[in-house]
């Protein structure tokens, strides 16, 4: 069991000619092994910040982040470690693998890097890896990135995450920029990778269907506060706060729509 | 005068590489007055290749192989899109038939104002107008799509996403066409700010009574907005029918398919496995 505290954690930027921006104001909340967690919010609510901050790309400017109660080191072998515990999975597979190197490379990397297994099963590892996100691996393994589809793409973004191990995913839009029709079928296997492997998964996204039937708990984040958290039901079907209610309005909702459209026609009628 | 403003028969697109892609096959398809048609399917459906086709906007390699486009302007003449010549074609464009890109951060030209944008669409449709006519006519289009007038001078850097889309769309609005094209116009905007655009859409299209064809990957967002829906995949339309019928009754599989691919906000769970 792993547990990630994210804990009083306020993020101020320094804009040029504006002065300061608060990202993130006095956020808290603990990501264990074998649970996910939505992170919701529109664009500029902090969502990002959060991801940067767990990955060390930011730090915080109070607060701070905990892994099973130990600070995050600030250099040396437990940063290594900390970060073979949490990786991350970003939104663009177009842009997050290296367009020079194959896919073996990719996932041999960190492989090598961690010394996850020893060096004469690198290879038999990567298969194995493909093969988990459901790749074909003999098909894919010498290609580059360029000669696989957007969803073939992210599987082996998927399997380069779980080479080292994690604890913890931090999925920010994983599948925005996907075609729709696979969408479903990368979400369904991150949910089947979370269930098997117990990980912990911070799902980032601005999409609260998805995030409502992704999620055990929904955390909605507005202008780097979060407003609400919940079992994802809860806060999708009977948002308490303001902004919730708001956002789930704006979101497309056919089943409402046509409700709502048929009630009128047939209330005028009457 | 018929109610159909645009009739689209048998219209195919091909893009000629080797080997040639038959990108749109044999489209049949009538837009009525007034109303919004969505155009859903996923990338490299022909959803794209249709709009900018009818409106003659495709360069080579894509050729147009077969088909008619007439539009049914309000004045009771019919338009041969085919048959019109360069001239004709330039001063048909904008005036009867708009667009709307996806990109507004990459539809505006970030050295120039607003309003000197919005002001080159009077200077080359409308060379009769007077400066302060021009002038006036902007400013009243910043109006009507709520960016206010007095945005005139700002560049577009300075703009939200929501506010540039909106001038997008204040343009498409300047020479009050009869036909909109939106493509994908609020995708890369988040719920709030796509809820607000949406909701203009459809307030102007009230108020102007021009028609719309709708382009999106995002079938939810189609099915509240649109008045009839067209199902696209690979070049063909596998299913045409008024939104509801499209979401209580889909006819064909493929509808289906790309209904489930949506999980409901407030609907079943169990699309996703957990």
């Amino acid at each position: 069991m792993t547990t990630l505290e994210f804990k009083n954690v306020t993020k101020i930027y320094n804009v040029r000619g504006a002065g300061q921006l608060k990202a993130l104001d006095d956020v808290s909340f603990t990501l264990n092994s074998h649970q996910t967690i939505g992170l919701v919010g529109q664009s500029g609510s902090g969502k990002s910040t959060i991801a940067k901050i767990l990955t060390q790309l930011e730090t915080p400017t109070r607060g701070e982040i905990l892994l099973d109660g130990v600070p995050i080191p600030r250099s040396g072998k437990g940063l290594r470690r900390y970060r073979q515990q949490l990786r991350m999975v970003f939104q663009d597979p177009f842009a997050s693998l290296n367009p020079y190197h194959s896919i073996r490379h990719h996932i041999e990397r960190p492989l090598r890097l961690d010394d996850v297994v020893p060096r004469n099963e690198v290879d038999d590892e990567v298969r194995r890896l493909l093969l988990r996100v459901r790749l074909d691996a003999d098909a894919v393994i010498d290609r580059r990135p360029h000669e696989l589809s957007g969803g073939q793409r992210q599987r082996v973004a998927i399997a380069r995450a779980l080479a080292s191990r994690p604890a913890i995913l931090v999925a920010d839009e994983p599948v925005s920029m996907l075609d729709v029709s696979i969408r479903l079928g990368v979400l369904g296997l991150l949910a089947d990778l979370q269930r098997e492997e117990g990980l912990g998964v911070l799902y980032i996204t601005h999409d609260l269907a998805t995030a409502r039937h992704f999620s055990d708990e929904i955390m909605v984040l507005n202008q780097g506060r979060v407003v609400e958290q919940g079992p994802a039901d809860d806060v999708i079907l009977n948002p308490r706060d303001p902004y919730t209610r708001e956002l789930r309005a704006a979101s497309p909702d056919p089943e409402k729509h046509f409700r709502e459209l048929s009630a009128r026609t047939s209330g005028g009628a009457q | 005068m018929t109610d159909s403003l645009l009739s689209v028969r048998d219209f195919s697109v091909v893009y000629d590489v080797d080997p040639p892609v038959r990108a749109v096959k044999d489209v049949t398809l009538d837009i009525k007055r007034g109303e919004i048609v969505g155009l859903a399917g996923e990338s490299g459906c022909g959803k794209t290749t249709l709009a900018y086709g009818v409106q003659r906007l495709l360069r080579p390699p894509a050729v147009i192989t077969g088909g008619d486009v007439v539009f049914h302007d309000k004045s009771g003449d019919d338009v041969d899109i085919n048959s019109l010549g360069v001239e004709e074609m330039r001063r048909f464009r904008w005036d009867k038939v708009s667009m709307v890109f996806q990109g507004a951060m990459n539809a505006l030209n970030p050295v120039a104002t607003i309003g000197s944008q919005l002001e080159d669409v009077f200077l080359v449709h409308r060379p009769e107008m007077s400066r302060v006519e021009r002038r006036n006519a902007v400013v009243e289009l910043l109006e009507i799509v709520k960016v206010g007038g007095q945005r005139l001078r700002s560049y577009p850097h300075e703009l939200s996403g929501g506010m540039r889309q909106r001038v997008m769309i204040a343009m498409a609005l300047a020479l009050r066409p009869q036909l909109m094209v939106m493509d994908e116009p609020t995708t890369a905007l988040d719920v709030l700010v796509q809820r607000e655009i949406l909701r203009q859409i459809s307030q102007l299209r009230h108020e102007f009574g021009f028609s719309v064809i709708f382009i999106t990957h995002d079938l939810p967002l189609l099915l509240e907005i649109s008045d009839r829906i067209a199902i696209m995949r690979e070049g063909e339309i596998v299913e045409l029918a008024p939104a509801e019928r499209i979401w209580n009754d889909p006819q064909h599989e493929y509808t289906r398919k790309l209904l489930a691919s949506f999980p409901r906000l407030t609907g079943e769970k169990g699309v996703v496995a957990r």
